[in-house]
Parts: structure tokens; sequence; C-alpha cells
């Protein structure tokens, strides 16, 4: 039977990380997300699966030493919370540009600025519409759970891999810090040297092998018209993942007149706040996107002809209803509720705002 | 007898290294850089570590390293070389790993990266030319640009007290723990480009030995930006840049 442990989510991150085969972690401490790295310092998996750990001296740097661990093909991934995502947005732009897999966590706190340590959504649209510069997109997936935290660790690196895109597990402190059963998974172990040669060699910095050119990794081409065809290119992948890679949950969604949209700590909430409309016999159900981007709108789409209305509930000042609304297209109407800053909704205040939204 | 009859391999003393591709380089005739590239590709042919070595290159005017020395790269962001270089190295410590560097792009925006590696001593080559000048973006004051030095944004001469003054970072990074080998050299004559090679090479072999870090500057010349003839220019670095940037080991062990 497999190993259960009560953990926090940053915990599972680092186990996770240990377990599905990384090859290096490199990060620098903030609150709420500092137990990954503390964990991995811990563990020391530098002695058993030979993992590379290495505290940098700023998310800069971070983000930097997994540009240079992804050109070489290796399993690599950071963690941090808001503001030190912002300071990686330059470096995740570089590596969507020369189309490098790594692994990105964020434990979002409360902002702008330094905000709070305290659990928030509002680095939404940083995530999911790219916040460093130019046009690009990366994988972002929204675990509800401490076991989700561990499983999509392993769900982003194939992703990663599979499209050689950066991708993003968004999480929140509450999440981060919470305490849940997780179920370990067999453990899958790291390529080798010579593995990731073969698996990669024709596009990664191994060390230039014989009969072939040398591998280069840039996001630089001066000449417009080739930068165009790389963009046109990267659309094209990100249009590919918009078809395949789409990933939601729906609760008590099958006879439901409304429903609400929310994805993380958020859905969670809104669990609770379906069981008390359903108690009053009002038909509530739940979306809840598990991949940001690819955004879930066929799902919301699909349910539109039995929506009266829909209700995007989010720790912020509403980023995702944005999308909601897109995919809607003004076929029913669309309305927000949220908190900011680290204030959390409690179930009962989430139902008196989509009671009152809709007089109901 | 002609030159052709002595243009025969067996007279062959010097040819161009197989690890130079034959891409023309995009420098301006008379800068630093491709005399440096040149002696890289020889040092990576000589010790026949082509398929080991990985390059950074840096944002600046060696951007385009990568277009001329025949290994495998990555193009770091401005001033994340060291970055990179970390954890390519950490990943596959068998492999040699070098950054390639201007000074804005080291001595500027890449400061914390540059010494913090360094600190660690992570076993990696780090090239470092020093033209005290931004030479991509068009001469523009740079944080080792001398004090009294004209350039696009110091008009009237580097002033201390609007400007600081020239960062002397080499020393700085021979403070370090972590280095063990930290040296400045040139390469404006035969004499000079003979010591750089040795420097280069040496630092090449120190990253075998996981001795900590090798920290290579090269004080060179940017004409262009200068606004100088090569040859002056190179009088010119001779005369203001050794006496404030002085040659020679600063750290060996």
């Amino acid at each position: 039977m497999a190993e259960k442990l009560l953990k926090k989510g940053n915990e599972a991150i680092a186990l996770a990380a240990i377990r599905y085969g990384a090859d290096g972690y490199f990060g620098y401490p903030i609150t709420p997300q500092s137990e990954v790295m503390e964990t991995l310092m811990e563990e020391m998996p530098w002695e058993t699966t030979g993992m590379v750990v290495l505290q940098a001296e700023s998310e800069t740097s971070s983000i930097n030493m997994l540009y240079g661990g992804a050109c070489c093909g290796k399993k690599v991934m950071t963690s941090s919370s808001s503001p030190g995502i912002s300071l990686m947005c330059e470096g995740i732009s570089y590596m969507a540009g020369a189309e490098l897999p790594c692994l990105l966590v964020n434990v979002i706190r409360g902002g702008p600025g330094l905000g709070t340590i305290q659990p928030a959504q509002g680095d939404y649209f940083q995530a999911v519409k790219g916040g460093g510069h130019g046009d690009y997109k990366i994988i972002v997936l929204a675990p509800a759970s401490v076991q989700e935290m561990y499983d999509f660790v392993g769900l982003g690196f194939e992703l990663a891999f599979k499209y050689r895109i950066p991708a993003m597990i968004l999480s929140d402190g509450a999440i981060g810090q919470m305490m849940e059963k997780v179920e370990l998974r067999d453990p899958v172990r790291r390529l080798t040297d010579e593995e990731i040669a073969q698996k990669y060699g024709h596009w990664a910095t191994v060390g230039k092998q014989a009969g072939r050119k040398g591998n280069i990794i840039s996001s630089l081409s001066l000449a417009a018209s080739e930068m165009e065809a790389i963009n046109l290119r990267l659309q094209e992948k990100y249009r590919t993942i918009e078809k395949n890679e789409i990933r939601f949950e729906k609760l008590l969604c099958e006879d439901a007149e409304y429903m609400l949209v929310a994805f993380g700590s958020s859905s969670r909430i809104c669990e609770s706040t379906v069981e008390i409309a359903r108690q009053k016999g009002i038909r509530l159900g739940l979306l809840r996107p598990v991949t940001l981007f690819p955004f879930p709108s066929p799902a919301i789409q699909e349910m539109l002809p039995q929506l009266k209305g829909i209700m995007s509930v989010e720790l912020n000042s509403g980023q995702m209803v944005e999308d909601v609304r897109l995919a809607v297209n003004g076929a029913v109407p669309v309305e927000f509720y949220g908190r900011m800053g680290g204030s959390i909704f409690s179930p009962e205040e989430v139902f008196s705002a989509f009671a009152q939204k809709f007089n109901l | 007898m002609d030159s052709n009859d002595i243009i025969k391999p067996e007279n062959l003393v010097y040819s161009k290294s197989k690890v130079l591709t034959d891409t023309v380089m995009h420098y301006c005739p008379g800068c630093s850089h491709g005399v440096v590239h040149k002696l890289l590709a020889e040092v990576i042919g000589d010790m026949d570590i082509q398929d080991k070595t990985i390059g950074i290159s840096p944002v600046g005017c060696a951007v385009f390293a990568y277009k001329y020395i025949d290994i495998d790269w990555q193009q770091a962001a401005h001033g994340r070389a060291p970055a990179l270089a970390t954890a390519t190295k950490r990943l596959y410590p068998d492999k040699y790993v070098f950054a390639y560097q201007g000074d804005g792009d080291l001595a500027s925006i890449g400061t914390a990266e540059i010494i913090h590696a360094c600190n660690r001593g992570e076993n990696i080559v780090v090239i470092f030319i020093n033209n005290a000048i931004y030479g991509m973006t068009g001469g523009q004051m740079a944080p080792t640009t001398l004090l009294g030095m004209k350039t696009a944004t110091t008009p009237y001469g580097r002033k201390s007290e609007l400007n600081g003054y020239p960062l002397k970072i080499t020393e700085l990074i021979a403070q370090l723990e972590g280095t063990c080998y930290v040296t400045r050299q040139s390469v404006q004559n035969p004499g000079s480009v003979r010591k750089a090679k040795k420097a280069i090479r040496k630092a090449f072999e120190n990253s075998a030995q996981k001795k900590g870090t090798s920290f290579v500057e090269i004080v060179a010349s940017c004409n262009s930006n200068w606004k100088m003839p090569p040859v002056k220019a190179n009088k010119w670095m001779e005369e203001n840049m050794f006496p404030f940037y002085p040659l020679g080991d600063i750290k060996d062990r």
C-alpha cells in the first residue's frame, strides 16, 4: 500500500520533487513557501537520487539557474511567492522564448508590493497572461489540495517536457501552509546523463556530440522575419496545448441552473457554498479549472444552455472572471465575488453574495 | 622559389583552430573580442574538450560568441551568465563550463550573480572583457569607465561626484574565498596574447581539478566607441587603462 503522510502543501512539493526524479531545485527564501527548500535541505536528496539543491542569492538568480539547468535537458524547478515571482518574470520570458521546460511554483501571498504573507489569488493575470515581456504563455496548474500539490509536480514536469515550455503550479498561502493527508506515488528515477543526451541531445547543451552542430539555446533573433516566425511557432504550440491539455473538475453540474467558477483554495470554499445552496433547494454547481492556461472555456460553454447565471469566485479583485466572460461571450450573466489582500471569504459569505447578485 | 613552394602541409606551423567556425565575426576591426575567442577555441582544441565544454554568452557585443566557437552554448539574460553556469556545472560536474562577460554585464547589472558564483567557489571559468565602455548599445559609461573618460552618457568625462568611481571588480573578486585563480591579462600584442592564452588554459585546468572559480579579466580596447583608430586605441589602453587596471596574477592558489 502506498505510503500516506500528513504534510503541508509546501512540504508535499519538496517530497514530490525528489520522488518525481527532479535533477535540480534552485530557490530563495520567501514566506509563505520557505518550507519547500527547507524540506529539500532536510531530505538531502543529493545523497540519494543525486538531485542538486541550491539556495541562490536572489530570485533573479534562481530563475537564471533554472534557465541554465533547463538548457542542459535537466528537470529543474524553483518555488517562490508573489514578489519573488515578479523578479523571475524576466527569466520566465527568456525561457518561454528559448522554449525551455521547467517547473515553477508560486505560493501566492497578498499584494501589491510587499503586501502580506496571507493567501491570495492576485497573481492570476501574471501567471496566465504572462508576467514578463513579449507574447508568451506558460502552462498553469491550480492545485486545490495538498495531494494535488504533490501530484502536479509530476504533471507539471511531464507537460513542460512534452511541449518544451515552462509550467507553473499556481498555489497560495492557504494550500502551501495547510496540512492534509498526502499519498506518495511510486518514485520515478532520474534520467542518467547518457539518457538525457540521447533523449534531448538534439537541442540541449549536453556537450557538442560528434556529427552534429553545436546546440545554441537563445531567445535572440534580430531579424524581424525570423522573430515573427518564432512567434508564430510559439502561438501554434499554445493552440495545440489549448486543444490537448485542458483539465477541470465539475461538482453537481448535471442539473445546475447556476454555476460557480473557482480555482485553488477558492474552489475548496465554494464546495461548501454549493452544499448550502443545495440544502436551500437552489440548483448550484461548481466548475473548477485545474489548468488556468489552457483555460477550460469549452467546458464552461458546454454548460451554457442549462445555466441562468455564473459567478466567478476569486481571492482577488476579479481576474479569472475576464476569461469566464470571454468564454461566455454574453450568453448568460456573469457575476464576480472576491476578497483581497489576504482576507478569505467563508462559504456563507459566498452564498450571500451569490443569492444577492441573482436575486434568489 | 616562390611562396607556393613553401605552402605545404609539412611546413605548417600554425593554423586556425578547428573549434573556431568559419563564420565572419561581427566585431569591429581592432576589437579584442575576436582574439579572445580565438584563444578560447585554441585552448578548447588543445585540451580536446570540445564535446565537454558548455559556454554561456552574455548580453553585449559578445552575445553572438556562439556563432564563432563551435561548442554547445547558452545565451544568458543581461548579467546572469554566472547563474546559468552555476546550474550547468552543478548538474554536469564533469563538463567544462565558462561564462563570457563584458564589463557592463559582469560589473554592473550582474554584480550579484558574479560575486555569489565566485563566493560559492563554483568550478567554472569566467572570462571578463573589460574595455571600460558599453559596446553593443553604443558607447555608454560602464562601471569600469575611467575618471575623465568621455562616453555617450558622460559627454564631459566621467566625474566621481556625478558618476562614482571606476570599479576594480577583479580585485574585489580576488578577496572571495571561493576563487582559486584571479588574473588580469590583455591581448594587444603577441607577447600579451601568449600570456592570456596561458591564463585561460590554467583557468580551464583549475575547473577540472575542482579548485574553485577561475576568473580571467582581459583589459581590452573598444576603438569604435573610444573613437580612435585601432593602433591608437591600444596605445591609449596601455597608457591609461593599465595604470588603473595593472596586469598580472592577483591570486593563484
